[in-house]
């Protein structure tokens, strides 16, 4: 599998990162070149291997269904850039 | 006292608790040290009124005969960990100018006990990197230079700015992280000690996350001793972190000087890899002398599945860090660059806040993860993982500790490797099989190179058995004999 500009193109759409045109053939070869070194992974065996998703097998703890903390609409809010009067401000989504 | 940043954490602890230095005293001297070695920007923010204010406190616990494990003791904290009131970016032009409204756990465990913070550490961007080069501030210059020559060699990265102020004596410790080999890599490259614990040892609370399977925190040390006080503190359960594990922490220090008589030390065979320096496996060859000396019995195992642990990495860790990294949005913190809709406002933001390599593993985790590709690619590779973590438990049926080299080389220098990543991935060759399987790795200084650079050796452990890593580190320590520091040429 090889991935050509459009494809960069289309997951740089998803990952929301803007992309010029003229970045898209180096990305595109970085990618191809991670990719073909990946593939090795093929040829290994994992017929009836569970996938493993966390690092230490662990039962998780179950906690008391309670409210600890709140009430930090301040600080929450505090580093939001263009942010204005304790809320978070974006650009007009609905017209 | 003469010269009070020669003590080691464990001796300026007890210099503290003698009366013989004050907390102030202590801390204005590495004050001094910080601000002579700001040309190899291992701090990215001094905090220089902080520490003496905290030092101050410290003075007056001392003198009522009161204070933690660490009191007084100036440490720095890797630009990594959440700091409350104090700028935190990860080395990221996408968090500029971000202030914490709290604590990480880790730190403030460091805190509770009494230590000093005297500022904010380099590393690579979000720790992606092995050589400290990618981050926004700059790259980190290792105090350590090849003999008879001037060139800047990297420190190793991620940790790059903690293994460089502990290397030139510009704190007592640093914290660090590790997800692929970010503390153990750095700690080689620099002459000092690094452990990276079992994943779920510290919480991962208030640190700015990259792949959340992978990533630990520990220290950077001087020695084995400072490494085991420091672990002590960093180390706890945080219900704040659903994979943070309740168990006791064992006072480390205790393991330091036991017998290694009957321990069981492993040789991965597939660790000789092809291309390996000769000098590199001549120390792994030392190593191995050093602990059958020590009363150690010596076995080759097998972990069949090391060639793919690098590959099973760069899907694994990409994908998580695609998936973390999609909370810089430009509107809750750090940078914001104005577009004409919210979408264009969003990838603006992330075009200018992330840099070359952030983006390529942010582009890749997002390939592998997306519709039609994810049973190929991050699928196999959780598979493949569970296959590496196997073939550790069918090691440790056999033996106690494993022993390899901790880096493929001695640090390289500042642009050598930075045109090509996957030369660069190679760096954590023997580093990231651990993390993928979730166990304890400690990297010690075990010589100089024919360069005159530092060489590490790396212990595996079992899961929470940090103290036969102490153990053993110990005794390598011990043969190893005293190392030199690096001359001090950045303050001529």
């Amino acid at each position: 599998m090889s991935v050509d500009q459009n494809t960069v193109r289309h997951i740089a759409r998803l990952a929301r990162i803007a992309v010029r045109d003229d970045e898209l053939e180096a990305l595109a070869n970085e990618l191809n070149g991670i990719l073909s070194w990946v593939e090795q992974l093929g040829e290994v065996d994992t017929d009836g291997v569970e996938p493993m998703t966390g690092a230490v097998e662990m039962v998780m703890k179950w906690r008391e269904d309670k409210v600890t903390t709140g009430n930090l609409q301040k600080e929450v809010t505090a580093n939001a850039p263009g942010g204005d009067d304790g809320f978070f401000v974006v650009p007009k989504v609905v017209e | 006292m003469s010269d009070p940043i020669k003590l080691s954490l464990a001796e300026a602890r007890d210099a503290l608790k003698a009366k013989k230095i004050s907390a102030v005293e202590l801390t204005q001297a590495y004050v001094d040290e910080v601000e002579a070695g700001a040309g190899l920007n291992a701090y990215v923010l001094p905090t220089a009124e902080h520490a003496l204010n905290m030092a101050k406190a410290s003075d007056a616990k001392l003198a009522r005969g009161e204070g933690g494990a660490l009191e007084g003791l100036p440490l720095g904290v890797k630009d990594l960990f959440c700091t409350e009131g104090v700028r935190t970016t990860a080395c990221s032009h996408i968090l500029v100018g971000f202030v914490p409204p709290y604590e990480s756990h880790v730190t403030s465990n460091l805190w509770r006990d009494g230590a000093v913070m005297l500022g904010k550490l380099n590393n690579d961007e979000f720790a992606m990197g092995s050589s400290n080069e990618t981050s926004y501030y700059g790259s980190v210059i290792n105090p350590w230079r090849r003999a008879g020559d001037t060139t800047p060699l990297v420190p190793g990265g991620s940790s790059g700015g903690s293994s460089a102020a502990v290397a030139a004596r510009m704190c007592l410790a640093a914290t660090a992280t590790d997800t692929g080999g970010s503390i153990r890599q750095p700690a080689a490259f620099t002459g000092t000690v690094g452990i990276k614990p079992t994943y779920g040892r510290c919480s991962r609370w208030g640190i700015v996350a990259f792949a959340s399977s992978l990533d630990q925190a520990g220290p950077i040390t001087r020695d084995v001793r400072d490494a085991a006080i420091m672990l002590g503190s960093m180390a706890g359960y945080d219900p704040q972190d659903a994979t943070s594990v309740d168990r006791p922490v064992p006072d480390y220090e205790l393991a330091l000087g036991q017998s290694l008589k009957g321990l069981s030390v492993g040789i991965p065979k597939e660790y000789r890899v092809d291309g390996m320096s000769s000098e590199i496996d001549a120390l792994w060859d030392k190593g191995i002398e050093w602990l059958k000396a020590a009363g150690a019995v010596i076995k080759e195992v097998s972990l069949p599945h090391t060639k793919y642990a690098l590959p099973t990495y760069y899907i694994v860790a990409p994908a998580e860090c695609s998936s973390n990294l999609a909370r810089y949005d430009g509107v809750r913190y750090g940078l914001r660059v104005e577009g004409s809709d919210i979408t264009d406002m969003y990838e603006k933001t992330r075009a200018e806040g992330f840099g070359d390599e952030v983006r390529r593993r942010v582009l890749m985790g997002t390939y592998v993860l997306s519709a039609g590709y994810y049973d190929a690619y991050y699928l196999k590779a959780q598979k493949v993982r569970s296959l590496i973590a196997h073939d550790f438990i069918k090691a440790f049926a056999d033996v106690d500790v494993l022993l390899t080299p901790t880096a493929p080389s001695a640090a390289f220098g500042i642009g050598e490797n930075s045109d090509d990543p996957l030369a660069m991935y190679l760096n954590d060759v023997f580093t990231v099989t651990v993390n993928l399987a979730g166990l304890p790795g400690i990297s010690v200084p075990a010589g100089l190179s024919s360069q005159g650079l530092p060489l590490g050796l790396q212990l595996i452990g079992r899961t929470f058995d940090e103290e036969t890593l102490f153990k053993a580190a110990y005794a390598i320590e011990e043969a190893a004999g005293v190392q030199p520091a690096p001359a001090a040429w950045w303050k001529a």
